[in-house]
């Protein structure tokens, strides 16, 4: 195998490592800010619930989740499901990242000032016009550098996805590597994910400079 | 004091305790249209509670509260109880309040601040509200700050900024607590010349202050506060001449 089809072989495997990554921040993100609402709920079963939620989901290894999600519906409900691999992916990082989320989002709105709210229910703000408006645009900025550092993890989450057999980047170097006999594969691997994540930290950077034209 | 003005505030038999410790034990109150009323007395008296009560920060936990005579909060079968959602909305327009520490939206802009509310609550148009922003601001000498965010600016600026927030609303009655506290003696001086300016054109406010040269001049009457009742009540000459031992001793320390 030459050195180009390995790094295109690899290349496709980027792919599927950046549709993980993606698709699970799309789902995690919203996901989490319902968990962490759930969370700091007035109704004490919501609260118990979503605290069971993240302290299972913190508590377990992600490779267990993700094999407990894929073989779940055969084993537990005899179900054939065709094609499942990738959805099952998604599924397992999705809801294991939401529950760091929901803690991050937890956090950033409990550290808001009471006055805040206050300033927002005596001008007439309704509670959604509140949370809008005035509390999430302030809690996105408090919350920039620890969703920064669950992102960077994410990406190298996402060779957890070798454990399914998903021909994400990994799988691929640790297939060619054996087939090849050959560290090399691996090693370029080891770089694509770094230059990922630092093109991650420059956006996110990006993003923070953007927010800080007030403290 | 304009005795004819129509009542706007009316507080009867005003009760709040939290944890079982009595803070407002039997507060009546009522102000009419272009009165300046000023609240002084001790910390932890419930001046403040007061206040919160007033402007439903706090829930009460006895009497009455009414604006215009349509009531936010009665008693009903010993309980207290809250006019429907809809009702206290409308209710909620006829105040305003302006906080001790400013509470403005850091992340908006001095104009957005003031416009945000009358465009997202009483949905005025974006340019209308903005016309008004600037009179707002150009009265309260902040002409050049619209586009400042509040970290730019001083206390000083921040609490004006504040007060032409809760105006632009345009609000019958307007409530300071202690509006000046967490400013030095020079930043002071600007905010309380706004608010006297403001009580010169007939704004009706309700001030819980620790100045009390300030509250002696601009105030048509000034209630002492302690420990949950109104131990006094009147004119600043009735009050700086009172014979009650509390009040003087109380008085007699700001004068010192």
């Amino acid at each position: 195998m030459t050195l180009s089809t390995i790094l295109l072989q690899l290349m496709k495997g980027m792919g599927v490592t950046a549709e993980i990554f993606f698709l699970t921040l799309l789902f995690s993100l919203p996901l989490g800010l319902l968990v962490a609402f759930g969370r700091m709920s007035k109704n004490g079963i919501i609260r118990t619930v979503s605290k069971i939620y993240i302290s299972v989901l913190r508590g377990t290894p992600l490779m267990l989740q993700l094999i407990v999600v894929y073989f779940a519906p055969f084993y537990v409900f005899h179900l054939k499901v065709g094609n499942y691999r990738f959805p099952a992916i998604i599924i397992a990082f999705a809801l294991n990242y939401a529950a760091y989320f929901a803690e991050i989002y937890r956090a950033g709105i409990e550290s808001m000032p009471v006055g805040q709210y206050e300033a927002a229910r005596v001008l007439g703000y309704s509670r959604l016009q509140t949370f809008v408006r005035i509390i999430l645009p302030q809690v996105i900025k408090r919350i920039l550098p620890p969703v920064t550092n669950e992102t960077i993890t994410l990406v190298k989450d996402t060779s957890l996805a070798f454990v399914l057999a998903q021909a994400e980047m990994f799988t691929m170097a640790k297939q060619i590597a054996a087939k090849e006999t050959s560290i090399m594969p691996l090693m370029i691997a080891g770089v694509f994910y770094y230059l990922f994540n630092l093109i991650v930290a420059t956006v996110m950077e990006r993003i923070e400079k953007s927010l800080n034209y007030y403290k | 004091m304009s005795e004819e003005g129509k009542i706007l505030l009316q507080i009867e038999h005003m009760k709040k305790s939290f944890d079982g410790v009595e803070i407002l034990k039997d507060i009546s109150l009522s102000v009419r249209e272009g009165e300046v009323v000023s609240i002084i007395g001790p910390s932890g008296s419930g001046k403040s509670t007061l206040l919160r009560c007033a402007t439903m920060l706090e829930t009460m936990d006895g009497g009455t509260l009414s604006y215009l005579s349509e009531k936010a909060a009665y008693e009903e079968n010993g309980r207290c109880v809250y006019a429907p959602k809809a009702k206290l909305k409308e209710i909620h327009k006829n105040f305003g309040l302006v906080f001790q520490n400013f509470n403005l939206f850091p992340h908006y802009s001095v104009m957005k601040n003031i416009t945000d509310a009358p465009v997202v609550v009483d949905k005025v148009p974006k340019k209308e509200a903005e016309e008004r922003a600037r009179k707002l601001l150009a009265q309260l000498g902040l002409s050049d700050k619209a586009d400042a965010y509040p970290c730019q600016l001083s206390g000083g600026q921040q609490q004006r900024v504040s007060i032409a927030r809760a105006l632009a609303l345009q609000p019958k009655i307007l409530f300071f607590d202690e509006p000046t506290s967490a400013l030095d003696p020079e930043l002071t001086g600007e905010v309380l010349k706004v608010i006297k300016e403001l009580a010169r054109e007939h704004m009706t406010m309700i001030i819980v202050t620790h100045e009390m040269q300030f509250a002696r001049e601009l105030s048509d009457r000034i209630i002492f506060m302690e420990q949950g009742i109104i131990q006094a009540e009147g004119t600043p000459e009735e009050i700086f001449h009172c014979e009650n031992d509390r009040v003087r001793e109380f008085i007699g320390k700001f004068q010192s």
